[in-house]
């Protein structure tokens, strides 16, 4: 029977390594469902979708080398999953400021408390290394729209934060 | 009226390019009204175009009234129609129901001035933004056989374009 695994790797960033992990994938017989890749900081991660009949064993044996060879770290977990459950985002939340520690957990923080699900969350940190900015783009679910959110949000403009609410209307043609 | 069948990407039909209207007849008249009683039938659709509806003339239809707070022209049936006038420019998000459980973001014009025909055949003009806007050029592309996949930018890419301009 078909089962999907949740696949997260990292490790230091090389060439070739998503081509390398997919062909060992392939070849091992599981078909990849969704994935996504993130540089972060010049480490190489993604996290991907697999289906398999294989069980979980078997699956870290086939990796095992490939992993040895490109010195990754690979975390495989059994997931009960289902394609096509993607939720629309109708809210996308800009957030930046001098950088500073906190910023995140505020933010999100404020959001969980407003029942603002997060579905998309990208942040990186540019400016100078004497000034840094950080900058964050979150998009997700705002069951109550974007009212509700503002005056969660409010109080965080008092200490520094820029943060724009933009309401997202995905257009079906 | 009757509701269409939506054909679905990868059907190789909905790269063809449609061709121009020459007849505004009785079959013309039909086949906008099948058109837009299968855009209204798909709850939360705001244009269809006849290839996606496996006719291939340069026919849409564009009805973003629906929506809360935006300008609009109301039902705009689009036969022929040409862009006169594109400015600006916006990423938005964008689906297809050509192209189902898929969106993205896609960088489209704010503004735009189209001519076309309606039923009868005589010119009209629309100027168009934002919202509206979108919709239009997303279903002018499908009279040329593209499809907003053929523009999808990677969900970080409008940050990536702000730092170029640093």
């Amino acid at each position: 029977m078909k089962r999907w695994y949740m696949l997260t790797v990292v490790g230091a960033d090389r060439l070739g390594i998503v081509a390398r992990l997919s062909e060992t994938l392939y070849h091992g017989g599981c078909n990849l469902g969704e994935a996504s890749m993130a540089r972060l900081g010049g480490n190489f991660s993604i996290m991907l979708m697999a289906q398999t009949d294989t069980d979980i064993e078997a699956l870290r044996l086939q990796l095992a080398p490939l992993a040895r060879e490109l010195n990754l770290h690979v975390h495989l977990d059994r997931i009960e999953a289902q394609l096509h459950e993607h939720v629309e985002p109708n809210l996308r939340i800009t957030v930046s400021g001098a950088d500073r520690a906190g910023i995140v957990a505020e933010v999100t923080g404020a959001l969980a408390r407003a029942g603002f699900n997060i579905l998309d969350l990208y942040s990186d940190v540019a400016g100078t290394a004497a000034k840094p900015i950080y900058v964050m783009i979150i998009d997700g679910f705002a069951p109550q729209g974007a009212e509700t959110l503002e005056a969660a949000l409010a109080p965080l403009r008092k200490t520094g934060v820029d943060l724009r609410l933009t309401p997202l209307d995905t257009l079906i043609g | 009226m009757a509701i269409l069948e939506v054909l679905r990407y990868p059907d190789a039909r909905l790269r063809q390019v449609s061709s121009a209207v020459v007849e505004f007849g009785e079959n013309l008249r039909r086949f906008a009204a099948d058109l837009e009683a299968t855009m209204r039938a798909s709850p939360g659709c705001v244009g269809l175009a006849a290839p996606q509806v496996n006719y291939f003339q340069r026919i849409a239809l564009v009805d973003v009234s629906s929506k809360p707070k935006i300008k609009h022209n109301g039902r705009m049936l689009l036969i022929n129609p040409v862009i006169l006038e594109q400015h600006g420019a916006a990423v938005g998000r964008e689906g297809c129901l050509s192209v189902p459980d898929f969106t993205g973001n896609v960088l489209r014009a704010e503004r735009i001035v189209v001519r076309s025909h309606d039923l009868d055949g005589t010119a009209r003009e629309y100027r168009c933004e934002g919202y509206e806007a979108r919709a239009v050029l997303h279903e002018l592309d499908h009279l040329d056989g593209l499809l907003f996949l053929d523009r999808v930018e990677s969900p970080r890419q409008d940050l990536f374009r702000r730092k170029t301009y640093k």
